[in-house]
């Protein structure tokens, strides 16, 4: 292919830079397995949401104030003063909510499909980091309108580390900049959410793709492609991902963007689940709410930490919680790596897992009632339970053969 | 948190449900936002009652006016008592500690009030005053007890005292009902009265966002659009994965 464009501008760039072939490497001669089904659209559009979020990030820095005066004055004259900045803001506050989604049902993805599994362990470690950064992302980006839920829920996770012995205290300071949450933290808080995090996260996401390309991509099968290939060295259930995903994903993105439209057109709050009541109240650090709730996507790791009765062992275990997904590849010691192949004991944990990760969202939402607690603490026994679930799977669990070839289509 | 769930099912449910602290009914507001001229009633009734001391420090004059539909003019003649531009922010004269002095706090500006309270809570909060002699301001309020605000729409309203009624529960518990008797009317009547209080809550509400409609009608427009692309996305992606087995 590089042959014919030899000559012209292209021919003078590929002299001097390998434009061409990075086209062709990423997409057009990268063979993806022909057989992807619904749960291969979120990898792409997480990369949309991402673009979107820079995109309409880069606008909001335009008029916003990261000043404890003017933060929450400037948010509502972007949301009334501003051209389109009502559109914007939208935008902005909704795809973190979206953001969220779309990288859980694309990390649920690599449970169902064992996309984890050698040898895609690396794409799936920075993936996690991946997620790390996009929870530092959303943490600090959330304290920036500067309402009542940004302040309060600040304060909360910040005192978390207050509890970790010895130097907890000090810490918690250091973070904040000052004894308590102030501009001190909205400023760094700024600085970290629209420079510092982004940097990584984008570094991380080149890193991500780069690592799939090399091994190439997982399928609802979970067999190699590059078993069988043709006499051109093309794997035979393998098809170029330009033109013939890019298509595909065109379709997946436009289904996406109704979903987005619905939200941000009609629904911008989402009934308090996207943006929050208590933050359109300016923040005030003499009055508490009263019931102070982390976003959604968060509560699952909230209700964790609020089932562990000691503060500090509480901090371990919600920590805990998300290293445990770091290693995951290690963890899950089985050959097959489809659901499709595995046995009743995987998809009952899965199943049991997935139930409890949702029910301890749901429970983070909610005030600590003495029986609320208890559930909660029997969902997050129930979630680590899954890991060491899977660490005694292969002796129980009878899987099915895989094929040689991918099925269907 | 309790508030959102509220939230959530009185979106859901066209039912009043109890407040979340306070044990009291919220009603429904019903406003209607498309209905402009109920919303400019609202307006006068904000400047006339509200606007001396409280803010609605992000709101322009002029939005108000080109939204509403009331030309530039009377909008200076209606709206703004204290002179300056139509184009100033809605804020108040009085100072932050006379205020203080006053009320006990500084009346909250209530540009997003609409957003962080809900309309029904502020319909049904600014129906129940009443004559409460241990207060210094003599006034209380059903929805927001021993709130610092004094019954402003008073002379409207007129005054309202409480009647506390004993009621068995289906269970056999018994509760006390606190409902508001009009021991000296207003003005207006209960039901205008009514009526000029969702006015105002359908003011506070388009105020607390003036994009809504904007967005909805926008919405409308690049769903339809979506809807068009995702046939003749569709399409290609048959066309080109035709060959595909």
């Amino acid at each position: 292919m590089g042959e014919k464009y030899k000559t012209g501008v292209l021919g003078w760039i590929d002299a001097r830079f390998p434009l061409s072939k990075m086209w062709n490497e990423h997409l057009a001669e990268y063979y993806a397995p022909k057989n992807f089904n619904f749960w291969y659209y979120f990898g792409s559009l997480a990369l949309l949401v991402l673009v979107l979020q820079i995109l309409t990030g880069i606008w909001l820095t335009m008029n916003y104030k990261p000043d404890a005066e003017l933060a929450f004055n400037s948010v509502e004259y972007i949301m009334r003063d501003v051209n389109w900045g009502w559109l914007i803001r939208y935008m902005h506050s909704t795809g973190a909510s979206f953001f969220f989604i779309v990288v859980y049902l694309h990390m649920f993805r690599g449970l169902l499909y064992g996309s984890y599994k050698k040898p895609r362990e690396l794409i799936w470690i920075f993936g996690m980091i991946i997620y790390v950064c996009l929870m530092a992302e959303a943490f600090m980006g959330y304290l920036l309108p500067w309402g009542q839920m940004s302040y309060w829920g600040a304060q909360v996770i910040i005192s978390l580390f207050g509890a970790i012995p010895g130097i907890g205290d000090a810490l918690a300071l250091w973070i904040r900049g000052d004894y308590v949450i102030g501009d001190a933290t909205l400023n760094r808080f700024f600085a970290f959410h629209v420079i510092a995090v982004p940097i990584i996260l984008l570094a991380m996401v080149v890193l991500h793709i780069l690592a799939l390309h090399e091994v190439g991509s997982n399928n609802p099968d979970g067999v190699d492609i590059k078993k069988h290939k043709d006499a051109h060295g093309i794997p035979v259930d393998g098809i170029p991902f330009h033109p013939y995903y890019s298509v595909k994903d065109i379709v997946g993105v436009i289904v996406f963007l109704i979903f987005f439209s619905i939200v941000i057109f009609f629904l911008p709050e989402m009934g308090g689940w996207f943006l929050e009541k208590d933050n359109f109240v300016p923040a005030d650090p003499l009055k508490t709410p009263e019931h102070i709730v982390p976003l959604w996507y968060f509560t699952p790791f909230y209700a964790i930490l609020r089932a562990v009765p000691d503060k500090f062992l509480g901090v371990v275990a919600m920590g805990g919680a998300i290293v445990v997904l770091f290693l995951l590849p290690w963890l899950d010691r089985s050959p097959v790596k489809s659901i499709r192949y595995r046995g009743t004991a995987y998809k009952v944990v899965l199943g049991i897992f997935v139930v409890s990760f949702i029910a301890l969202g749901y429970l983070g939402t909610q005030p600590a009632t003495p029986v609320l607690t208890n559930f909660a603490r029997v969902f997050s026994l129930l979630y680590f339970g899954f890991f060491v679930a899977l660490l005694f799977l292969p002796k129980f669990e009878k899987t099915k053969p895989v094929p040689d070839r991918v099925t269907s289509k | 948190m309790k508030n959102r769930i509220f939230a959530i099912i009185m979106m859901i449910l066209p039912v009043p449900v109890l407040a979340a602290g306070g044990g009291i009914h919220l009603d429904e507001a019903n406003i209607d936002p498309t209905n402009t001229q109920s919303q400019q009633r609202g307006a006068r009734l904000f400047v006339n009652y509200c606007l001396s001391c409280h803010a609605a420090g992000l709101m322009r004059y002029e939005r108000i006016g080109k939204d509403l539909g009331i030309d530039e003019r009377l909008v200076a003649e209606n709206l703004m008592f204290t002179g300056g531009k139509v184009s100033d922010l809605m804020t108040v004269a009085t100072a932050d500690d006379d205020s203080k002095e006053w009320f006990g706090t500084v009346p909250p500006d209530l540009s997003v009030i609409a957003r962080s309270r809900g309309v029904d809570w502020l319909y049904t909060y600014m129906r129940t005053f009443y004559r409460d002699d241990s207060r210094i301001i003599g006034v209380n309020n059903l929805t927001f007890p021993d709130v610092g605000m004094p019954h402003v729409l008073w002379e409207l309203q007129g005054w309202q005292e409480p009647v506390i009624t004993t009621v068995k529960d289906h269970d056999g518990t018994e509760r006390k009902v606190v409902e508001l008797e009009l021991v000296e009317p207003g003005k207006l009547t209960p039901k205008e009265y009514d009526r000029a209080i969702r006015d105002l809550v359908n003011f506070l509400d388009y105020m607390g966002e003036p994009a809504k409609y904007e967005r909805r009608s926008l919405g409308v427009k690049v769903i339809m659009f979506l809807l068009v692309f995702l046939i003749i996305a569709y399409l290609m992606k048959k066309e080109f994965w035709k060959d595909i087995h």
